[in-house]
């Protein structure tokens, strides 16, 4: 087999690895996502936080030499922010849309103000596994390089699809997700479920923007996100609030995501721009697809104001 | 007799607690101005905060802020430059928002506005200059209407999330435009930055007389005045703002819902699409990346701190346009990042968001909880 030229081929295996590198924030936001949901707050902010986390984590890295503490910076940056989200959503007539909103342009204004210095330096990289050690075919091992990041979210989506299920803080997020009322009967304070919740997620998303800045594209620049975030919260509708969807749903937009990049490498540049375009397209067709203006979405919280 | 006739009066003169009416008044509507100008307040001492703990010195920052934005001719005139295309990216946000929907996509609607504009000008290259600007004008909100339009749309019959399904759409109107001005709109003659074919000069936007700011500030002031008449004085902005207040309500009545939502995005949309066409027939000359400047997003928060009240949008614009206009000064005075101003602007949009807790809380704006001594 010739090991350089494989051409053609090299489309649908340069997706499938592309589905995997680009697929971990959307799989570590969407899961904190759903889990703010669950509880029936909805955080449009996590792009904010997805750019801030990635910001944190580089720079994090760059004065350290250490990616992991960059990652770990990268997640409390994110709690921190999703715990002010879900603190100021408690008071009364403060519209958690509008509040996501605001962090969305607060999140990235932040990052863009500390993270100039880091534009230039480069960071240390997190690990991949190399799977595809066994095959001398450049492509293939490219493809098969999976990021740590990557197994740990897929151990997450197992673990909360079992937890939200079979735990009492699974039932808790879930019992106050859908009705305030009966939460705060069972002497539960929804405000500080929703608390944590929020903080979990904000937390998930700094980890999504952490493996954006040090491992894929693995550089810090102001478009390092765009968007993602925000599609991210929108897969989660698409994937019904569960865990185990969320990382399926991810995967296809990693995919859709890699589509113009692997086109590229083939020599295909006709319409580069409209491919790029290919996980905002996949994302809207996805949602009016699903949606329905007679019935309420299977499995959706009650209290999500987004659905009501 | 004299009493009968003082107490006919009396209505008039005072309020049903006995203070005079003008008091009343007063209180009811100062609470609307009141809450944003000390939300304001707040939000601009929490930013000196931040300037601080950064090392620098917000005095200094809010003087280069005055002297950039406001405090001569020229810096007003730059800022008045600013405040047009707000003004019409802060309606895309304002109208939907009487009908209770957000909606966060405006970028893309200029950039849309502004591309069809520049195919416009390029097409009827050689037509008379009222008839081109004209259809540019045309062309600019149509493309603007259909995508917000198509927001709504989606919105009423489908049931999709308006404020991702905008955003999203912004995107897509993003990548739209460069694969449009990369490729079939392309001037060959445009190198380092793509952007379709120049306007040619009698095609071009002017300036107001007296002053160094284009007529897009007149259309902006002027679309702003006709919303607000549309929303308070007309019955279709009285059928939308019940529709915004309660939609089941607003079926039961008989009204239209899905047709006011598709009007009502599609006129918002046709705004930004029209700022998108300003800036292209008045700032750029032709259409290109610089389209997609973020004048969609500030509008998000001039509409929120207006509190989405079109004619509150007016000074709003003018005051936030100084802010970005001032940005580059920051910069270069007090070697801040251009970033800054996106700070200022998240911190102010956040105070803005949890001020309305305070809405009908202080008994000094509602007359009707006020009591007299003894």
């Amino acid at each position: 087999m010739d090991a350089t030229g494989i051409g053609l081929w090299g489309v649908p295996l340069a997706i499938l690895g592309g589905a995997i590198r680009v697929s971990t924030p959307f799989i570590f936001v969407s899961i904190g996502e759903a889990i703010t949901e669950r509880s029936g707050r909805i955080n449009l902010g996590l792009e904010g936080t997805l750019v801030f986390g990635a910001m944190t984590a580089y720079a994090v890295a760059v004065k350290s030499g250490s990616p992991w503490l960059g990652l770990i910076s990268a997640a409390f940056a994110g709690l921190c922010f999703g715990l002010f989200h879900g603190w100021i959503c408690k008071f009364p007539k403060v519209n958690d849309i509008a509040i996501g909103i605001a962090l969305m342009l607060f999140g990235s204004g932040l990052a863009f103000f500390f993270g100039k210095p880091f534009i230039q330096p480069s960071a240390p990289d997190l690990p991949a596994i190399p799977f595809g050690a066994w095959s001398d075919i450049p492509q293939v091992r490219a493809a098969l390089d999976v990021n740590v990041l990557f197994l740990i979210g897929a151990a997450l989506a197992v673990f909360l699809w079992w937890a939200f299920r079979n735990t009492r803080a699974g039932l808790i997020v879930r019992v106050v997700g859908d009705s305030s009322d009966a939460a705060r009967a069972m002497g539960l304070n929804p405000n500080t479920v929703r608390l944590v919740t929020t903080g979990v997620g904000g937390a998930l998303a700094g980890i999504g923007g952490a493996y954006l800045s040090l491992y894929y594209p693995g550089s810090w620049t102001e478009r390092i996100s765009s968007g993602q975030g925000l599609m991210a919260v929108a897969l989660v509708i698409f994937a019904r609030w569960n865990p185990l969807g969320c990382f399926a749903a991810a995967l296809l937009f990693g995919g859709a995501g890699a589509l113009g990049p692997a086109l590229q490498s083939v020599g295909v540049t006709q319409g580069y721009y409209l491919f790029y375009a290919a996980p905002y397209i996949l994302t809207l067709i996805i949602m009016i697809a699903t949606s329905s203006p007679s019935r309420t979405l299977a499995g959706a919280p009650g209290e999500l104001s987004i659905i009501k | 007799m004299a009493d009968t006739i003082a107490g006919a009066g009396a209505p008039a003169t005072f309020g049903a607690k006995g203070y005079p009416a003008a008091l009343e008044w007063v209180a009811r509507r100062a609470e609307a101005l009141v809450i944003p100008l000390a939300a304001l307040v707040v939000g601009m001492a929490l930013f000196s905060l931040f300037i601080a703990l950064v090392g620098k010195s917000p005095v200094q920052l809010y003087e280069t802020m005055w002297r950039g934005g406001f405090g001569s001719w020229f810096s007003v005139q730059n800022s008045l430059s600013r405040a047009a295309p707000l003004l019409l990216a802060a309606l895309c946000v304002a109208l939907p928002a009487r009908l209770g929907l957000v909606v966060i996509g405006g970028e893309g609607a200029i950039v849309l506005g502004g591309v069809a504009a520049a195919a416009a000008g390029t097409a009827l290259n050689g037509a008379p200059s009222f008839i081109v600007i004209l259809v540019m004008g045309v062309a600019g909100m149509a493309a603007g209407g259909i995508w917000i339009g198509a927001v709504g749309a989606l919105r009423h019959y489908r049931a999709v999330n308006e404020t991702i399904s905008s955003l999203l759409m912004a995107y897509i109107a993003i990548a739209l435009m460069n694969q449009l001005v990369e490729g079939p709109l392309r001037d060959p003659a445009s190198l380092n930055k793509p952007s379709t074919q120049p306007l040619a000069d009698i095609y071009r936007i002017g300036n107001m007389p007296g002053m160094e700011v284009h007529w897009g500030l007149a259309v902006g002031v002027l679309a702003c005045v006709l919303s607000w008449v549309l929303i308070e004085k007309t019955r279709w902005g009285f059928a939308a703002r019940i529709a915004g207040g309660n939609v089941r309500a607003a079926q039961v009545q008989g009204l239209a819902v899905g047709s006011l939502i598709v009007a009502f995005t599609g006129l918002a949309g046709a705004f930004a699409g029209l700022a998108g066409m300003l800036e292209v027939a008045a700032v750029q000359g032709s259409a290109n990346a610089s389209l997609a400047a973020g004048y969609g997003y500030t509008g998000i928060l001039v509409a929120f701190l207006a509190r989405h009240n079109p004619l509150a949008i007016i000074p709003v614009a003018f005051l936030l346009g100084g802010i970005d206009a001032s940005g580059g000064l920051i910069q270069r005075r007090m070697d801040l990042p251009d970033a800054t101003v996106l700070v200022l602007q998240g911190m102010l949009f956040i105070v803005i968001l949890f001020s309305e807790t305070f809405y009908g809380r202080f008994k000094a704006f509602n007359p009707d909880l006020w009591q007299r001594n003894g």
